[in-house]
């Protein structure tokens, strides 16, 4: 057995893509440019980034999806590209979204058949499928067609579906989405559940609270490299030195938040819309007081609550995101 | 494996509003295009061959377009990726796909006899109806193994939904499904002899009408269709490799 469930080194992927029929052109995007990663047995990994950073490209050739362009990995020892069957065996696969089912089939059906496809001994398939329809309260609906499930129902579908043939290791792409907060907590302890039991996870998701109380490392990813790798607390510390100031406003534009962005001891200023308000964070080193400047930069404008607090998780990704996103343009020209 | 994969298939396949439409107008069309057809040739005695050859027709139309779309309609359906998860040979994984498009097809050939006994009263007296039963099901397992070929052979081919098309008529011309092949010019004979469906509907019908030997006919159907098996098989293997190289297995 080997001593880590997932292995990577320099693991590279170019997507190229043909647009165009009369004129064909050609695109290449480089998704993943060279990934390093370690996962131990039993350990549950995070992999956090933007939209377009590369996880799920990652974790396609992981698990054997994709073949990489480049470097190599390995799943309990074995090679992804050469022992391809060894692989498929140990893994289990979820993703997120409510595609990958056969909608006119009920739940059991669903499991039964991929049971068979898993190589679940046709003896213990009964068994395993109702306590997994019973893990993901599914049991009661189990033979109802799929297509009138809601979202999160088949969601939970999936994940039952990726568990039944009992992976060691468990590639959990966005498995919240669309699920519940109830249910959401309930697959959190799934997961944590399994982990305890042995399973390792690579986990990635949106939802820095997840992450945060989820995994043991976390590795932000973006612009298709690891920019950063640690315990939670350990990328905590990213926006060490640093305090938040929280600010309710209704109608900042988008040429106060760039002022905003210039003063004296930001770092960082980010603006998310929470039902009716805008909700204004901005961070800063944490020897300037910015909150009189930045109230001054929001005059006429009118404030709610204003709170000034320690970084989260999130303060800190959004760090490490943004030094990324500053780069790039620089990189841009080198290429 | 296979049969509890082919059964779900058929399943998911049947349930689809548009195959069921189809499903209850065509056979009706078959029934009553046949037995116009050889009404008019004068022949009312071989109605019944007639009727198992419209038969024929319907499994061979579930299984071109069935199993020559199934890669895609999979792809469609975000199943693609994880069937091609599974720890097996892609071929075993997409068998019971092309198997269960021949599976409900038979259902076309249920109901195009059923029909034809019920509007025109075409007298369903096989000449010998043990060996109908065997060789109605060796046909469509064959068929469904020439799916297999068909289904790896479509994924390569860019254009394949225009050879889908193409492909219906001439087959069921060439396979003599309808009408007999002796009628047709010389040159397609060669042709006829390579496809299984001709052997398949020619065992199917002389069990219908005790025209001749089965055995042979549906021998020679089967290990064609194995032969096409096997080169399916490994063509599939090449596919799939291709395609993860290619990144084609989600729909992007
Ligand atoms: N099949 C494909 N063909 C071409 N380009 C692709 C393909 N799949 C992904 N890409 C590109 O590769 C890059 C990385 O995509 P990827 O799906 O890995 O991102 P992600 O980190 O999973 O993002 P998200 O958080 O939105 O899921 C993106 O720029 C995307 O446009
Ligand atoms: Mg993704």
């Amino acid at each position: 057995m080997s001593e880590h469930a997932i292995e990577a080194v320099g693991l590279r992927r170019t997507y190229r893509s043909r647009t165009g029929w009369l004129r064909p052109q050609r695109r290449e995007v480089e998704a993943v440019r060279g990934v390093d990663l370690t996962v131990g047995n039993g350990e549950l990994f995070g992999l956090l980034g933007p939209n377009g950073a590369g996880k799920t490209t990652t974790i396609k050739m992981l698990n054997t999806l994709l073949v990489p362009s480049g470097g190599s990995a390995r799943i309990c020892g074995y090679d992804v590209v050469t022992r391809t069957r060894e692989v498929r065996r140990r893994i289990g696969y979820v993703f997120g979204g409510d595609r990958g089912l056969y909608d006119r089939l009920s739940a059991r059906d669903n499991l039964r058949y991929f049971a068979e496809l898993y190589g679940v001994p046709g003896r213990e398939q009964r068994r395993r499928i109702g306590e997994l329809l019973e893990l993901v309260r599914l049991d009661g609906r189990d033979d109802d067609r799929v297509e009138g499930y809601s979202r999160g129902m088949r969601q939970r579908l999936h994940i039952a579906r990726g568990l039944l043939h009992r992976p060691r290791v468990l590639f959990l792409d966005e498995p919240s989405i669309g699920v519940d907060p109830v249910a959401a907590r309930e697959l959190r302890q799934t997961v944590a559940d399994l982990a305890a039991t042995g399973t390792t996870v690579l986990l990635t998701t949106h939802y820095m609270a997840e992450a945060d109380e989820l995994c043991g490392r976390i590795a932000v990813i973006a612009n298709g490299r690891i920019q950063a790798l640690g315990t939670p607390a350990e990328l905590r510390r990213h926006a060490d030195g640093r305090r938040v100031l929280e600010v309710e406003a209704y109608g900042v534009t988008d040429r106060q938040l760039a002022a905003i962005r210039t003063l004296p001891g930001v770092r960082e200023a980010s603006m998310d819309v929470v039902g009716a308000a805008q909700v204004l964070g901005v961070q800063s080193d944490a020897g300037y007081d910015v909150q009189a400047d930045v109230l001054r930069a929001l005059d006429g404008v009118r404030l709610g609550r204003v709170t000034a607090r320690q970084p989260t998780l999130e303060d800190a990704y959004v760090a490490i995101v943004n030094r990324v996103a500053e780069e790039r343009p620089i990189e841009a020209v080198a290429a | 494996m296979l049969a509890v994969g082919a059964l779900l298939h058929a399943k998911q396949l049947s349930r689809s509003p548009f195959e069921i439409t189809t499903a209850l107008i065509v056979p009706v069309v078959q029934a009553t295009l046949a037995v116009y057809l050889f009404r008019a040739g004068g022949e009312p005695g071989r109605l019944l061959e007639a009727a198992v050859g419209a038969g024929l027709m319907g499994v061979w139309s579930s299984v071109l377009f069935g199993s020559g779309g199934a890669i895609q309609n999979q792809r469609w359906l975000g199943t693609l990726e994880m069937i091609m998860l599974a720890p097996r040979p892609p071929a075993l994984v997409v068998l019971p796909i092309t198997l269960a498009t021949a599976l409900t097809g038979t259902y076309a050939m249920v109901a195009t006899l059923v029909w034809g006994r019920l509007l025109y009263g075409i007298p369903l007296d096989f000449a010998r109806p043990l060996l109908f039963a065997v060789a109605v099901p060796g046909c469509i397992l064959g068929l469904g193994m020439f799916g297999l070929l068909l289904a790896s052979t479509f994924v390569l081919l860019r254009n394949a939904n225009a050879l889908t098309n193409t492909l219906e008529y001439p087959i069921w011309l060439v396979s003599g499904m309808l009408v007999p092949i002796t009628a047709l010019p010389a040159w397609t004979g060669p042709v006829a002899a390579v496809l299984p469906t001709t052997w398949g509907a020619r065992a199917v019908r002389e069990a219908a009408t005790g025209s001749g030997p089965v055995w042979p006919s549906l021998g020679i159907c089967l290990a064609i269709s194995l032969a096409c098996l096997a080169l399916g098989a490994l063509m599939m293997t090449h596919v799939e490799r291709r395609a993860r190289a290619a990144a084609t297995l989600a729909l992007a």
